[in-house]
């Protein structure tokens, strides 16, 4: 008979914190195979480095803050957050970029506060938004959707590019990079141009940016399958695409020259991995079902509020990272009633 | 009889039953072991006291201890025999501890001592049922074993509307309850009826878990027998989920409503009693049979032979496991009660007591002892919580031993059902926390009014010292007074004399 | 400029009787601070902090002339209460007092007692029965264990011993330590 617990229950649950991060990191394959698609093998080689480098720091952090380091270091969040990071900067990003997210995510933003379950913000968006404050050159500058390149980027090319900085022939980054749907988007609004004129260029597809529907809608894909294997709850997801529908549906009849469709909202940026892989990371996020739910309309809120008023294009990773900061607030405020309770 | 809509319960877990292996064979009767230990205290509440000397001859069905106070129960001996001590012995317990236990020396022979049976209960008062019920030493079987007649009262300030028997067995292995109501529902109907007549009770449910085809069938062959019972009885078909068979949980499916928080099931008019003991009260007032034995589900996957046991009280678990066979080593731990509620015990001489419904041998998913991981706040445990608590915050307070907070979240709502504990990903043992954070509650509470009447009792003390203190001086001060009245008095008249000396005297005799 | 300040002015008397009428308004009514030092105190009455019971050791520090570190049978969780409520920083117990036991009991041998009153008269809590050349008792639930009642017994008839749990009052292991138990386990397996 093998050694059981010490203390009832005794029968054990198949759920455990390594699976759990194993189901999220196979439903980001379809996205990943799809950004691929769209933008090259760059996204390959940033993934591969950030997980490389997230696994090392993760390990010497367990060392130095004398922590079992093997049962930490396979439990999965740490590679979860470097693909999660890796997949929110842009396709090619030297290098340093990535590494100073990654490491920066690990070291400040998980284990100073504790290592894994006791970090208050989303590892993976502080990453972010270190590196948007601090490099917006970098950080900006994406790569247009393989079919308009006159380059597509191939896995040489990447490699060399992300570690050496170097592009073939005479080829630079500026004629390379060209700007993101959401960024044509606010600028050209900006510049008093109505949205259903700017959605006719090329730059746009179907409903929203070329290919950036469809990342999203395999980010959609992959969400509705860890909904379905109970890794997450539906709350935050509904909640957040909800309300972003809903606001950006008001402001459509209201005002429909201030921002894009609705649809164009549901399908640009990071709204899908935002809502599925983001938002619902449990460790920053409100643990009730009706904290849920505000936790994830907040985030919906505050992406609309950014994108359309705000300074940057996107704005999943500071309404994420500002709601983390509520949690507290809306788990007390939001406990069940308990059994038998008046 | 028509299927009135069922109401749920927050969270639960759909678990593998497990129940098949041990009810292959029928309920069988475990050979009567050479020697059985009695716990005086098989039950919730004081411990029953002895009656018996060391040496005596016992007889089946007599009393050997008395109930202590309200909340208690008789204690009887299981078969005929001699009492060889009255001493400690193993208990079983999660603690391990010894307590006062009563030990017979079997003669094999099972002779009866005389019975007084009741053919017509309705001859009795709903008081002389209850008595009767305690004087059989009847608890509940269901494994927590509170005293039942208590829950026989229809109280003054209560009535109650509704007798509701739990079968529902929710719990993986156990099957004792379901081999009961298959192999004597007459006996369990004739029980019911008992109850009802003692409670005054309008309407009685009873409730089984729709994996217990047999019983289910079995009861309503056994109810449609008794026509007047089942005007007000009705067997109510639950859907199997765990915990169920929670009191709290299933008054919830059956009517909806809720045990307010701190309270009882009948301040909502629902008392709830478990198949077994409506049996055993049936056999106490119908044919004078005090509590001797109780079915035990020996299963588990180190059990060859897995099955249901009528077994005395005070028989030793290793026989029981020795006669089922098993892969176990002597003096291996196994688990008393069920998977997820019960606990692990080891030592091979624990004796069978009222409240023990199964022994556990082996598990199949078993939880491997590991090291926890961190709670990533993934709320799988609140989501699961039949009791809609937030466990992780409990957690989170326990572990810190803020143990004021872990009542602001409600810890004594917790049923200890262990859901939260099946589910969490960080495998973190969350019941041993509120287990923990409960009894150290408990603990400061018995303290604190421990202090309390310490300092009463100080007080009180310095309160006498300082009464004392003054009627010293107050005497003293008498007898200087006396005494100089006295003097004044020897001055002025010589034929006083006398009277003045036994006053000193007086004086004297009070120091 | 003198509406200005005659604005102010007001505003200032104003607020002032607002927050005069507040502060004795919504008054927080507490026990006095004697009373909850001493409800923090085990109540031994063993006078092991020098004074003459559990009260007068908390009117003292109440006082400030005592330090809170002088009551053995609380040990380390008295302090620590003791330090939360008086909002000091908590310190280990005073070594010259004594140090932490677990709780204990007295139990007077029944054969030796002369029955010679001593202990009664010694006992804070008036927990001894017994009368003059009777054989005297301890009640052993209302017995704090402060062992006063030791030094006066001519036959050394006292002795203390620690309570046992049974299992009722026994408590459920800190799951902190279990862990760490199963650990080992798991590596010797």
């Amino acid at each position: 008979m093998s050694i059981f617990r010490l203390s009832p229950p005794y029968l054990a649950g198949a759920n455990h914190v390594t699976l759990q991060m194993m189901q999220v990191l196979l439903a980001l394959v379809p996205a990943v195979v799809a950004m691929v698609y769209f933008f090259g093998y760059g996204v390959l080689v940033n993934i591969t480095l950030a997980v490389a480098v997230a696994l090392a720091t993760e390990a010497l952090m367990l060392r130095i803050r004398e922590r079992p380091v093997k049962p930490f270091l396979s439990d999965g969040s740490a590679v979860v957050t470097a693909v999660l990071l890796a997949l929110a900067i842009p396709p090619l990003s030297p290098w340093w970029l990535t590494t100073v997210g990654v490491v920066f995510a690990i070291v400040f933003a998980k284990h100073l506060y504790g290592g894994l379950g006791y970090n208050p913000f989303n590892p993976a968006m502080v990453g972010y938004v270190l590196l948007l404050l601090s490099f917006p050159v970098e950080m900006t500058t994406w790569l247009p959707v393989a079919s308009m390149s006159q380059q597509p980027v191939d896995l040489m090319m990447a490699i060399s590019y992300v570690f050496t900085g170097q592009l073939p022939g005479a080829l630079t980054m500026d004629t390379l990079s060209g700007a993101t749907p959401l960024d044509a988007m606010k600028t050209q609004i900006s510049q008093l141009r109505p949205p259903e004129v700017i959605m006719n260029q090329p730059l746009f597809g179907m409903f929203s940016g070329k290919g950036w529907e469809w990342v999203n809608f395999w980010f959609l894909l992959g969400g509705i399958y860890l909904i379905y294997k109970r890794v997450i709850s539906w709350h935050v997801p509904v909640a957040m695409i909800g309300t972003l529908f809903v606001i950006s549906g008001i402001f459509q009849l209201i005002a429909p020259e201030l921002t894009g469709t609705p649809m164009f909202h549901l399908f640009s940026g990071a709204t899908m991995i935002g809502a599925f892989f983001i938002a619902t990371d449990p460790v920053s996020g409100s643990t009730t079902l009706k904290g849920r739910l505000i936790f994830g309309a907040g985030v919906g809120l505050l992406t609309f509020v950014i994108r359309v008023w705000g300074g940057y294009p996107d704005g999943v990773a500071f309404a994420v990272i500002l709601m983390n900061m509520l949690v507290p607030l809306i788990d007390y405020y939001t406990q069940p009633r308990v059994y038998g309770a008046r | 009889m028509t299927q009135q809509q069922l109401g749920s319960f927050p969270g639960g877990l759909k678990l593998p039953g497990h129940k098949k292996r041990s009810t292959q064979l029928p309920i069988r009767r475990m050979p009567i072991s050479k020697r059985l230990v009695l716990p005086l205290q098989q039950h919730i509440g004081e411990a029953a006291v002895p009656i018996v000397e060391v040496g005596e001859k016992v007889l089946k069905g007599q009393r050997i201890a008395r109930a202590e106070g309200h909340v208690s129960v008789c204690l009887h001996a299981p078969t005929s025999g001699v009492i060889k001590a009255i001493a400690d012995h193993q208990v079983p317990h999660p603690s391990g501890l010894t307590a006062p236990c009563v030990m017979i020396e079997t003669d094999g022979e099972d002779r009866w001592i005389e019975r007084n049976p009741v053919p017509d209960f309705r001859s009795l008062s709903s008081h002389e049922i209850r008595q009767r019920v305690r004087e059989a030493g009847i608890v509940g079987l269901g494994g927590a074993g509170f005293p039942s007649f208590i829950k026989l009262n229809p109280g003054v300030r209560h009535h109650v509307e509704t007798l509701l028997i739990n079968g529902a067995e929710c719990e993986p292995y156990i099957t004792c309850d379901d081999m009961i109501m298959r192999e004597r529902a007459a006996g369990i109907i004739e029980g019911i009826e008992i109850m009802m007549f003692a409670l005054r009770a309008k309407e009685c449910v009873i409730a089984i878990e729709d994996n217990k085809p047999e019983s289910i069938s079995a009861m309503r062959f056994a109810l449609t027998a008794n026509k007047a019972l089942s005007e007000t009885t009705r067997i109510v078909i639950i859907p199997t989920k765990y915990p169920t068979g929670g009191e709290k949980q299933l008054i919830q499916v059956i009517t909806g409503k809720e045990v307010p928080s701190k309270g009882l099931p009948i301040d909502i008019g629902i008392v709830c009693h478990n198949p077994g003991t409506a049996y055993a009260v049936g056999r106490a007032i119908r044919h004078g049979e005090p509590l001797l034995s109780r079915i035990v589900t020996v299963t588990g996957t180190d059990v060859t032979h897995a099955g249901n046991f009528e077994t005395l009280f005070g028989t030793p678990i290793r026989e029981l496991l020795e006669f089922c066979e098993t892969k176990r080593q002597p003096d291996e731990p196994f688990i008393m009660g069920g998977p997820m509620m019960g606990y692990n015990l080891s030592g091979d001489d624990l004796p069978i007591t009222k409240t023990s419904n199964c022994i556990l041998a082996g598990v199949d998913e078993v939880a491997i002892a590991s090291q926890p991981l961190p709670c990533i706040r993934c709320g799988e445990c609140a989501v699961a919580c039949p009791a809609s608590l937030l466990p992780q915050q409990l957690y989170w307070y326990s572990r810190s031993k803020e143990f004021d907070k872990t009542e602001e979240y409600n810890l004594f709502d917790c049923i200890e059902c262990g859901c939260c504990d099946y589910v969490c990903p960080s495998k973190i043992p969350l019941v041993s926390y509120f287990r923990f954070a409960k009894t150290e509650i408990m603990n400061q509470e018995r303290e604190r009014r421990k202090s309390d009447i310490a300092r009463e009792r100080h007080e009180n003390r310095l309160a006498r010292q300082e009464r004392e203190r003054v009627e010293k001086e107050e005497r003293q001060k008498q007898r200087k007074a006396a005494l100089a009245a006295s003097k004044a008095a020897q001055k002025k008249a010589e034929n006083t004399e006398a009277e003045s000396t036994t006053e000193a005297a007086a004086v004297k005799e009070d120091n | 400029m003198l509406t200005a300040i005659l604005a102010l002015t007001l505003l200032a008397l104003i607020f002032g009787l607002l927050l005069g009428y507040a502060s004795v308004k919504f008054k927080v009514e507490g026990d006095p601070i004697v009373e909850q030092i001493d409800k923090l105190l085990p109540q031994t009455q063993c006078g092991q902090c020098s004074y003459a019971g559990c009260r007068p050791y908390a009117e003292a520090i109440a006082a400030g002339e005592a330090d809170i570190n002088r009551c053995p049978p609380g040990g380390e969780a008295t302090i620590l209460a003791l330090a939360d409520l008086l909002d000091v920083e908590p310190k280990p117990l005073d070594e010259e007092v004594g140090t932490e036991k677990p709780k204990m009991l007295a139990v007077i041998d029944e054969d030796r007692c002369i029955g010679c009153t001593l202990c009664i008269q010694a006992c804070p809590v008036d927990a001894i029965l017994g009368a003059a050349k009777h054989m005297h008792t301890v009640i052993a639930d209302e017995c704090t264990g402060c062992e006063l009642c030791i030094a006066p017994c001519p036959v050394d008839c006292i002795d203390m011993v620690r309570t046992t749990p049974n299992p009722t009052t026994w408590r459920w292991p800190d799951p902190e330590h279990i862990t760490l138990q199963e650990k080992i386990e798991e590596e010797q397996a």
